[in-house]
């Protein structure tokens, strides 16, 4: 049962590897935060460094006999080598049995690479290719009463089926001068995304809903609602008129959609994540970051510190 | 052995020699013998049946899985007659119109459960009574994939009825998973087909739910009770025997007794 060796074990001789080890993985941990090529050259420096660590400690299990490593040649090798002068000793017999069996590994590998990799790629690729978002259209500005929100539900994807409705809260704020065409009159939205920042459930207006004067546009339902905060139903989440925070697991405010008028009319953009928002409606400063998954920081420290990283996974 | 009967000797040809033919060609009387009759310590108790009930259970999930998928259609597209996702209208027929669906349905949500739970009762069984330890390591660890695969079950089977419950549990599940680091926000986008669950998350899942994942884990399950077979069942902390300890060969009794000719075949060992 237990071996006698076992019960003296001996520490294995000095070696500089683990240094080398030890770097790679500090590497990697400030990669993370800082950049993605320090992260991979820390990964490769670990993984080098520990395989020689590895290779420097099993030497006496494997039964190396350290210094004097005998040349050792893979199979492959023999194979492809051209043929040198003839060796004096006698050559490392080449079996036939070898053969066929290195041959029939690799074929069977071959053949199952090719069956295989074009079977993933399908498993896995349409979730990450062909997935243009339709700009969607909410209709004439008339329909959007001034310093009220009204409850717009819209298909994502026409064709899509009751799959693809999606929700926006939508504001609007007055005109206002825009500098950048010149101070001339624009329109200003408010539009907040339905979906919460926390895990994606879906926020409500904390109001009463005037069914009444509901509309249906082209498909897109609105419904004007007397609220000034938002609620999420699954863990709690409050959010103020202008999207910020104010209760519940949320960490950052609620996300917001582009928007432009082509024709009179309202048409959605992308959605982007928003960190905070000071001042109200046309006035408001929001800092805003690229789309990120609910749940995560985009700004403040715990954005650091969590190293989510890919602000939107292609699209 | 003593002369015998007329009668047993009958017995003998009728019920064994098949037996006998059968064993001879695939060792499948053998193989059952190795399986079933071991040697077991003599101060086992309850507490080592709570594999037997997980399986019993997995068992029970499978039977009522591949029933209720001849009635379920994973489909997220409306109904015309009913106004509802085909899905849903699917569970509903089953549980209010199909005669014993509502049982079957029953048995599948509620066993679910109930194999979740006893997974961790025997999860704990071994690690209270040390038997995870040598030689029985990797019988733990295929017994932590088989955790993860049925918690997988459980989370994709939980979309399938694709009512609100179902559909925002998902999408709080499918966000959990995406603030996961580095690879979080892909394996979310994996998960959903897309940045939001579409029309195809529903086929895909239920591919998952009754494809994928049990073919994994009826594979883990086999080499988990391969291993518990090959190493044994251990004795309680308690236990005043010593381990490894030579039993005396019994002879077969009672139901043992008949199974194959005495004396002739050996064990699997």
């Amino acid at each position: 049962m237990s071996d006698a060796s076992h019960d003296n074990p001996h520490a294995p001789g000095p070696s500089l590897w683990p240094i080398g080890f030890a770097i790679g993985v500090a590497c990697l941990l400030l990669g993370l935060v800082l950049s993605w090529i320090i992260a991979a050259i820390g990964a490769v420096l670990a993984v080098v460094f520990g395989l020689l660590w590895a290779r420097d400690v099993t030497r006496e299990v494997r039964g190396e006999v350290p210094e004097i490593e005998p040349e050792t040649r893979a199979v492959a090798d023999e194979a492809a080598a051209p043929a040198g002068p003839p060796a004096a000793a006698p050559l490392p017999t080449y079996t036939r049995s070898r053969f066929l069996e290195a041959s029939t590994l690799g074929i069977s590998a071959a053949i199952g690479a090719v069956v295989t990799l074009p079977v993933l790629g399908f498993m896995v690729l349409p979730s990450f290719t062909n997935l243009e978002e339709q700009e969607a259209d909410l209709g004439p500005l008339e329909n959007f009463p001034e310093g009220k929100y009204v409850i717009a539900s819209y298909f994502a994807l026409p064709g899509g089926g009751e799959v693809s409705r999606r929700t926006v809260f939508v504001r609007y704020n007055g005109l206002v001068e825009n500098p950048a065409n010149q101070g001339r009159q624009e329109p200003s939205f408010t539009i907040l995304y339905s979906r919460c920042v926390h895990l994606g459930c879906p926020v409500q207006p904390n109001g009463p809903i005037d069914e009444a004067a509901k509309k249906n546009v082209n498909g897109v339902e609105l419904r004007p609602v007397l609220a000034q905060s938002f609620g999420c139903p699954c863990h709690g989440g409050l959010y103020d008129a202008e999207g910020n925070r104010r209760a519940g697991p949320p960490v950052r405010s609620m996300d917001r959609a582009e928007y432009s008028i082509k024709h009179g009319r309202l048409i959605l953009g992308p959605v982007y994540a928003v960190g905070n928002v000071s001042g109200t409606g046309a006035n408001a400063m929001i800092s805003r970051y690229p789309w990120s998954t609910p749940g995560t920081h985009v700004d403040g420290i715990e954005a650091w510190l969590y190293p989510i990283v890919p602000t939107q996974v292609t699209g | 052995m003593a002369k015998k009967s007329k009668r047993g000797t009958l017995v003998e040809t009728a019920v064994l020699a098949p037996l006998d033919w059968v064993d001879e060609r695939t060792a499948a009387v053998r193989g059952t013998k190795w399986f079933l009759f071991r040697n077991v310590p003599r101060d086992i108790s309850w507490a080592q049946t709570l594999g037997s009930a997980t399986l019993t259970a997995f068992i029970v999930q499978t039977l009522t899985g591949v029933i209720l998928a001849m009635y379920y259609e994973p489909s997220s597209s409306i109904n015309p007659t009913t106004g509802k996702p085909v899905a849903y209208s699917s569970i509903e027929a089953i549980t209010n119109d199909l005669t014993l669906g509502w049982l079957v349905r029953g048995m599948h949500r509620w066993g679910a459960s109930v194999f979740i739970i006893l997974l961790f009762l025997h999860m704990g069984r071994v690690f209270l009574f040390g038997a995870y330890k040598y030689p029985r390591e990797l019988t733990w660890i295929t017994g932590v994939f088989i955790l993860v695969t049925g918690m997988l079950l459980g989370f994709t089977g939980y979309l399938l009825p694709w009512d609100q419950t179902a559909y925002w549990a998902t999408v709080v599940g499918i966000n959990l998973n995406g603030t996961a680091p580095f690879l979080g926000p892909w394996l979310a986008q994996f998960l959903a087909t897309g940045p939001e669950i579409g029309s195809e998350t529903l086929a895909k899942w239920y591919s998952l739910h009754m494809l994928v994942l049990p073919g994994a884990i009826i594979g883990l399950i086999g080499v988990h009770i391969y291993l518990v077979t090959r190493l044994g069942v251990v004795s309680p902390p308690w236990s005043g025997e010593r381990a490894g300890r030579e039993r005396a060969e019994a002879a077969p009794t009672g139901a043992r007794a008949g199974l194959v000719r005495g004396g002739t075949s050996g064990g699997g060992k």
